[in-house]
């Protein structure tokens, strides 16, 4: 009787506990479009389906094993097969199932239709940071983790979006369909942010194909969702949608910057401006592997601090930037960091932590190796 | 139905080994570590691969403890993320394949020969070679760990590029001692088949095997097709790696997803490799300690068999978010939940059985009422997970990993715990103590459900798997798991002291050691003799099917 009384009170808050995680917000957020409500909905039917049968199953069990214990002297029957019934617990899941596959199969057909997009975005998942590109507008950057390692390492006390805060949002409108197409640089990431019901694989090599309508401005976060190496845990999405008009100011303002920049290859640059852009591309795209005082992280990652063959090879140096290592972890960086971005961080790295080899390469050379 | 037995037998079979002619021909086995090293006895290879998984056990537990020390609150405190990732990835390896795998290539060791009236597996000396590739496949893989890049970091699912092209320089090791534990498999799964088919007492047809014999022969049915396809893909990886091939490589023609079809093409059956065994044991217990017989004997068979066929059918499940087109996304979403049905007939049975019984709650009850309960629980998220739209937002977070150990853990491993009270009085000849037992039994269902109830809350929450650091939304939930696991961890170290303790001594069980069980290892003497069965023993139903 003990045993049986601590049975059913373990089942009992087991199941208590569902109803009231659930009042605390534990649950899959419903989202801010259309789809991510139905996945949401459809999310809650099969829960409840799932814990009414739970509760007829287990209910006939415990009643079984109260009703027949042995030490309340019960007697055993003897029947071992009942082809009616055994047909009857076949034929009813069954139908539950079909009646659970009419709207899932609905909205998965919604799910997997982006076609008529207003607006295209690429985004290309790299180790261990995402790059955004808005088709046909020529604006383009990489988000990456923004939370310092003093947060990480608890030096400082953790802000509210403690590794889910990016130094550059991805900003969409409100109320436009967006299509995105996703791919990878290096390993496979999944781009999730679960407000908006979308999360896809990032294949490098293949093109992945989905699409969000959002009906909210607001700010949505989320999670590279696939294992990819060592910084996976260190990789947030932030989506920050606007209003539409805002979002064409902010556009235009983001296609003005990239027109001065792009200006910027002509002029000579002096030593002094190229370090200090380069550190901070460095800090951005490379420290993660390279370590934040080029150090590396050996066998895999190489040290750049006094690497003989970078010291001594500039040609070498700016060919492992542009073009990768095949068949190794270093990425080709030819389409994901501008001329300006690649000479300033070459300046960097020659020129850093004892390097000091003096030299500085400007933007327009490195332009002129792209061009090739 | 469960076979049962004509009354005479157990006198017939306690006699000493002496009595069968065959006896006196057994050369005296070999003393010490040779006697272990060269044993082709299934009951002695049996005792191997059981204290070779719960050594694995205790080591992948090490592992897992390592992993949830770290997400005991956000930040990082005790691992870089480096060796974080190293310990998710020999977690999962070394207790899929080192601890839940050995535990039932262990008890079919000694409980196939015996349920079916064998003297031995069909292949003694192939027993033996399968055994002890075993400890040179998973020390091999425990040495990466010392490698210069460290061991495997790329989860146990291995994903290729990262598996190959980014993968730390250990990873050829990794493969060859995955090959080594797959040849292990293979062969362990021919002499399985080779026993039943051929070793029956006289007189027992397919359909009068106990359900344990049952899942074995479906079980080891799927490893033959399916090991193979885990060593070709490793092999794909090892020409990736090491020739210049490009099968995961899209810059030489390659598809990275190819390597996810193929892998889960093994990876599904797999799943359920663990888990039919993981049936059979609790539809020979259920029985045995209700004082009825199984209902429907016959579905139980079908309902495996029809589990095993369809878990051909289901593999891209897994693969949902890689852009499948939109076709294949509903044909495995459709298959998936079919599963549900034989799932749901097999626990139906279960419940049947009780049902106007006379059960008593012994500890291998206890273990296998637990089973029911809580891998039903574990169907039900794997019925959530099956509706493709809603696996979008679960996929690779914390709700997968509440779905897969609540199968694996309180499911396979229960059953295995429940298999191991349940014949430990017939190996040893005595019974585990009641007490300890109970301790035992409660410490750990307590454990498993506060580690892993919480996480399909973090799952949902938005908590992707195998990170090394979360934020503080989770940091509730990731303390209630690490708690769990630290308590489920430290109860096993009752298991261990509770099976020494048996070994040593305590209450003498005769050869029917429980009440109303009813197969035919329950006919010969407790302990049980080296040599069992050396002349086979007439089986007669008692009812035809």
């Amino acid at each position: 009787m003990r045993t049986f009384i601590v049975w059913m009170a373990g089942c009992l808050v087991v199941t208590l506990m569902v109803p009231v995680a659930m009042a605390q917000g534990w649950n899959m957020p419903v989202g801010v479009t259309d789809v991510s409500r139905e996945v949401h909905s459809l999310h809650m039917t099969i829960f409840w389906i799932c814990v009414v049968i739970g509760v007829v199953v287990f209910g006939v069990m415990f009643y079984s094993l109260f009703r027949f214990r042995r030490s309340r002297g019960a007697e055993s029957a003897n029947f071992h097969e009942h082809t009616t019934v055994e047909v009857i617990w076949t034929a009813i899941p069954l139908l539950i199932l079909i009646g659970m596959a009419v709207p899932a199969t609905a909205t998965l057909s919604k799910m997997y239709d982006p076609s008529d997009a207003d607006l295209d975005v690429m985004i290309t998942g790299q180790q261990w940071r995402w790059r955004y590109e808005y088709l046909g507008e020529d604006v383009a950057f990489t988000s990456s983790l923004a939370t310092s390692r003093e947060q990480i390492r608890g030096a400082e006390a953790r802000d509210e979006n403690y590794l889910l805060e990016v130094d550059e949002p991805l900003v969409l409108p409100v109320d436009r369909k967006v299509r995105f197409l996703l791919t990878s640089d290096d390993v496979i990431h999944a781009w999730w942010v679960p407000e908006l019901a979308v999360k896809q694989d990032t294949i490098p090599g293949f093109v992945n194909e989905n699409w969000v309508r959002i009906n909210e401005p607001g700010i949505y976060r989320g999670q590279c969702a696939e294992l990819c190496g060592r910084d996976h845990g260190f990789m947030p999405v932030v989506v920050h949608a606007m209003e539409e008009e805002e979002f064409d100011a902010w556009l235009v303002e983001r296609k003005e910057a990239a027109a001065q920049e792009a200006m910027g290859v002509d002029r000579e640059w002096e030593m002094d401006e190229l370090m200090e852009r380069g550190e901070g591309v460095y800090g951005n795209i490379c420290a993660s592997c390279h370590q934040p005082e080029g150090q590396g992280s050996p066998p895999a990652f190489p040290a750049l601090a006094g690497n003989q063959q970078l010291i001594e090879d500039v040609e070498w140096h700016l060919d492992k930037v542009i073009n990768g290592v095949s068949g190794a972890a270093m990425p080709a960086f030819r389409n994901t960091l501008n001329p300006v971005e690649i000479a300033a961080v070459v300046t960097w790295t020659r020129n850093a932590w004892g390097n000091d080899t003096g030299e500085l390469v400007q933007p327009a050379e490195v332009a002129e190796r792209l061009a090739d | 139905m469960a076979p049962k037995l004509p009354p005479h037998h157990p006198v017939e079979q306690s006699t000493s080994t002496a009595a069968g002619g065959q006896a006196a021909e057994h050369p005296a086995p070999p003393r010490g570590l040779m006697r272990w090293l060269l044993t082709t006895n299934h009951k002695e290879i049996g005792s191997l691969y059981l204290i070779f998984s719960l050594t694995m056990f205790f080591i992948g537990g090490i592992f897992a403890l390592v992993v949830r020390a770290e997400l005991f609150q956000p930040g990082l405190q005790l691992v870089n993320p480096e060796f974080f990732n190293q310990m998710t990835t020999m977690h999962g390896l070394i207790m899929v394949f080192g601890a839940i795998m050995p535990a039932f290539v262990g008890l079919a060791n000694w409980m196939v020969p015996l349920q079916i009236g064998a003297p031995d597996m069909a292949l003694p000396r192939l027993n033996n070679f399968s055994f002890w590739l075993l400890p040179v496949a998973f020390t091999l893989l425990l040495s990466t760990l010392l490698m210069p890049g460290g061991g495997p970091d790329f989860g146990w699912t291995f994903y290729a590029p990262l598996s190959t092209t980014y993968a730390p320089p250990s990873t050829t090791f990794f493969i060859l001692s995955m090959h080594i534990a797959g040849i292990s498999s293979i062969l362990g799964a021919i002499n399985i088949i080779a026993t039943i088919l051929n070793l029956r007492a006289p007189g027992m047809r397919l359909m009068d095997m106990p359900l344990f014999v049952w899942t074995w022969l479906i079980t080891a049915f799927l490893l033959i097709a399916v090991m193979p396809v885990l060593a070709g893909v490793i092999t794909m990886m090892l020409l990736d790696i090491n020739f210049g091939t490009s099968f995961f490589n899209a810059a030489g023609g390659g598809d990275p997803v190819l390597f996810q079809h193929l892998f889960w093409f093994f990876g599904h059956p797999e799943v359920y490799i663990m888990i039919l065994p993981a049936f059979g044991i609790v539809s020979a217990i259920i029985p045995t300690f209700s004082r009825k017989p199984l209902f429907g004997y016959a579905s139980m068979v079908y309902a495996t068999a029809s589990i095993a066929v369809l878990s051909f059918l289901v593999w891209a499940h897994h693969m949902f978010t890689v852009g499948l087109p939109l076709v294949a996304e509903l044909f495995f979403m459709y298959t998936t939940m079919l599963i549900a049905v034989p799932t749901g007939v097999k626990v139906f049975n279960w419940i049947s059985t009780m049902f106007r019984g006379s059960i008593s709650f012994e500890p291998p009850m206890l273990f296998s009422l637990a089973f029911v309960v809580q891998f039903t629980i574990g169907g039900f998220s794997g019925l959530m997970l099956a509706i493709s739209p809603a696996d979008f937002q679960y996929h690779d977070t914390y709700f997968v990993v509440a779905h897969f150990h609540y199968v694996l853990v309180p499911g396979a491993l229960f059953a295995i715990l429940a298999g191991v009270y349940y014949w430990l009085p017939k190996w040893t000849g005595h019974y585990p103590h009641l007490k300890l037992s109970q301790w035992h039994f409660w410490l750990s269902v307590i454990g498993v459900n506060l580690t892993f109830f919480p996480m399909h809350f973090s799952g949902l929450a938005g908590m992707p798997r195998r990170i090394p650091d979360y934020a503080l939304q989770f940091a509730d939930f990731n303390l209630a798991s690490s708690l769990g696991a630290f308590l489920f961890g430290a109860s096993q170290l009752l298991f261990v002291w509770l099976v020494v303790k048996c070994v040593r001594g305590g209450e003498k069980a005769p050869a029917r050691a429980w009440e109303g069980a009813e197969d035919l290892e329950w006919s010969v003497p407790s302990p049980a003799p080296l040599h069992t069965f050396e002349h086979p023993p007439t089986f007669r139903p008692d009812t035809p099917h």
